[in-house]
């Protein structure tokens, strides 16, 4: 019988939670990195229990973890006592050394000034849908790192920052690439999505990116509503079969692309409000997909104080409120851009974390909802691992290259 | 040999249950007592000084004999206590509310 893990990341730590097929039954573990920040926790699609995290802190700075078991046990990559030190004796463990390539340049401060890049943290981390040591890192300030040695040592893909990251702005919560989807028909392909700066393409495997943000107007936010560069994308989704298909939740308004984020049109329709953070789609309905609406951009709380998942079974325009085992009063949560995923099982499960520490599931593509927990610290992300049976056996690159087994798409 | 006090959590990525001692070499300074904590523990390295510029990470705080050490420059020569291990050099982080 399939299961599904859960990886969660929250303010406070690391969690994972399990359930068979069913997904009425769990057992919780964790935290795990106890008092760290855990901005995101991803496993691999092609050994679903190599999984990496991004541990962070105010303190003491970043640190990526590894685990090769599932989550059970953990270690920063390049740690092991025989991997400590190089051939001349001086110390390596370098997985938390993100070094900008090159003069880091300088980008746009909140005074307009011109301000240097820094390194702060990563926010995402999205493993290869082919390699297991292969992961890209989203991080703040924006840029995308790329470690093809299972995260020992990470290398910037700087060509990224060239595309008029002079003019890019942090937003409240920073500047930092917070999505990185992978397209699964083409190798060379990658989007991402930076708040505030925009949405980015590259066909040549990072070699050189450009804006895709065409059709987004930011009326309320930009001088120029139209700016090829400096829109606050929060999130943007794919489904794999699709990958010309882009889904996106702005700062204001949900949006749609036909032809890989070329040109955009915006599919808010009836939603209360277009302002939100998370959008995703189903793993088997590639015009299905979710949104959580968020009354404003200064208040981060649903509408009227009721917790609802929107979904549209029509790629947008017309959406439906899911509300059933949702609080329905008095729920001032907000659920942030990382914090929807999606299991690959028949009916397809829905998952979102909130920052109020609940993590709720929908076994039945949102039509209901129970929450798996309820007294987490406030959560990050969630991801799913769809675990066939077996699936503790590490599988051969052909045998697991076709299948999902991640589900989450970006 | 010097003995280092880490944070909490240091400690737990260091796998360490705690305070350290380290040999250094002389001259005994601020600088050459994180260098060889960074090589004893190379996990450690980007957690307390930044990786590039070496320059310590704001939030955290280096004392030793009741004195604030952490605005001192990498060459400073640690207290005769500290060279001598009578008292440790403390690495502590800072007090944030939160």
């Amino acid at each position: 019988m399939s299961k599904v893990r859960v990886l969660v990341g929250t303010k406070k730590g690391a969690f994972v939670l399990t359930s068979d097929g069913k997904r009425k039954e769990w057992d919780v573990t964790g935290p795990h990195f106890a008092g760290w920040e855990i901005y995101h926790l991803k496993g691999s699609p092609v050994d679903p229990n190599r999984i990496y995290a991004s541990q962070t802190s105010g303190w003491f700075g970043q640190i990526i973890q590894r685990s090769d078991d599932g989550g059970k046990t953990w270690q920063p990559p390049g740690s092991t006592p025989e991997e400590l030190r190089s051939p001349d004796g001086s110390p390596k463990a370098e997985s938390n050394k993100f070094v900008y390539e090159g003069d880091a340049g300088t980008h746009k401060w909140y005074d307009g000034s011109q301000h240097p890049w820094e390194f702060k943290r990563v926010w995402h981390l999205e493993p290869s849908l082919t390699d297991p040591d292969t992961v890209y890192a989203g991080v703040e300030d924006a840029a995308i790192f790329k470690t093809t040695d299972g995260g020992k040592t990470w290398k910037e893909l700087p060509a990224l920052r060239q595309a008029k990251g002079h003019l890019w702005q942090p937003g409240a919560g920073g500047m930092a690439v917070h999505t990185i989807i992978l397209d699964p028909k083409n190798a060379n392909r990658i989007f991402i999505a930076i708040s505030a700066a925009g949405a980015f393409r590259t066909e040549d495997g990072g070699k050189s990116w450009r804006p895709i943000n065409r059709g987004l107007k930011s009326q309320y936010e930009l001088p120029d509503p139209d700016a090829e560069v400096g829109h606050c994308v929060h999130r943007i989704a794919m489904h794999p079969s699709r990958p010309d298909v882009l889904f996106m939740q702005k700062h204001w308004d949900v949006l749609r692309s036909d032809n890989a984020g070329d040109q955009w049109r915006e599919v808010s329709g009836n939603l209360p409000t277009d302002f939100g953070f998370p959008i995703d789609v189903h793993a088997h309905e590639p015009e299905t997909i979710y949104v959580v609406p968020i009354k404003s951009d200064s208040e981060h709380y649903p509408p009227d104080g009721k917790l609802r998942v929107y979904r549209s079974r029509s790629g947008g325009n017309e959406w439906q409120a899911l509300t059933k085992g949702l609080p329905q009063k008095d729920c001032y949560v907000n659920v942030l851009r990382d914090a929807m995923a999606m299991d690959s099982l028949e009916p397809c499960g829905v998952y979102f974390g909130t920052t109020g520490g609940q993590v709720y599931c929908s076994a039945n593509g949102g039509d209901s909802w129970n929450a798996i927990v309820r007294d987490l610290p406030g959560v990050l992300s969630v991801e799913v691992q769809t675990l066939a049976d077996g699936a503790k056996r590490r599988p051969t690159k052909a045998a697991a290259a076709p299948k999902r087994r991640q589900s989450k798409r970006k | 040999m010097i003995r280092v006090v880490l944070p909490y959590h240091l400690r737990n990525l260091a796998r360490v249950d705690s305070e350290v001692q380290l040999d250094v070499a002389t001259p005994i300074t601020l600088g050459a007592a994180l260098d060889a904590l960074e090589t004893r523990f190379p996990v450690l390295r980007g957690t307390i000084r930044d990786h590039g510029t070496l320059k310590r990470r704001p939030f955290l705080r280096f004392f030793a004999c009741k004195e604030d050490l952490s605005h001192q420059p990498p060459d400073t020569l640690l207290p005769e206590p500290v060279i001598t291990g009578l008292e440790p050099l403390l690495i502590i982080g800072a007090m944030a509310g939160g």
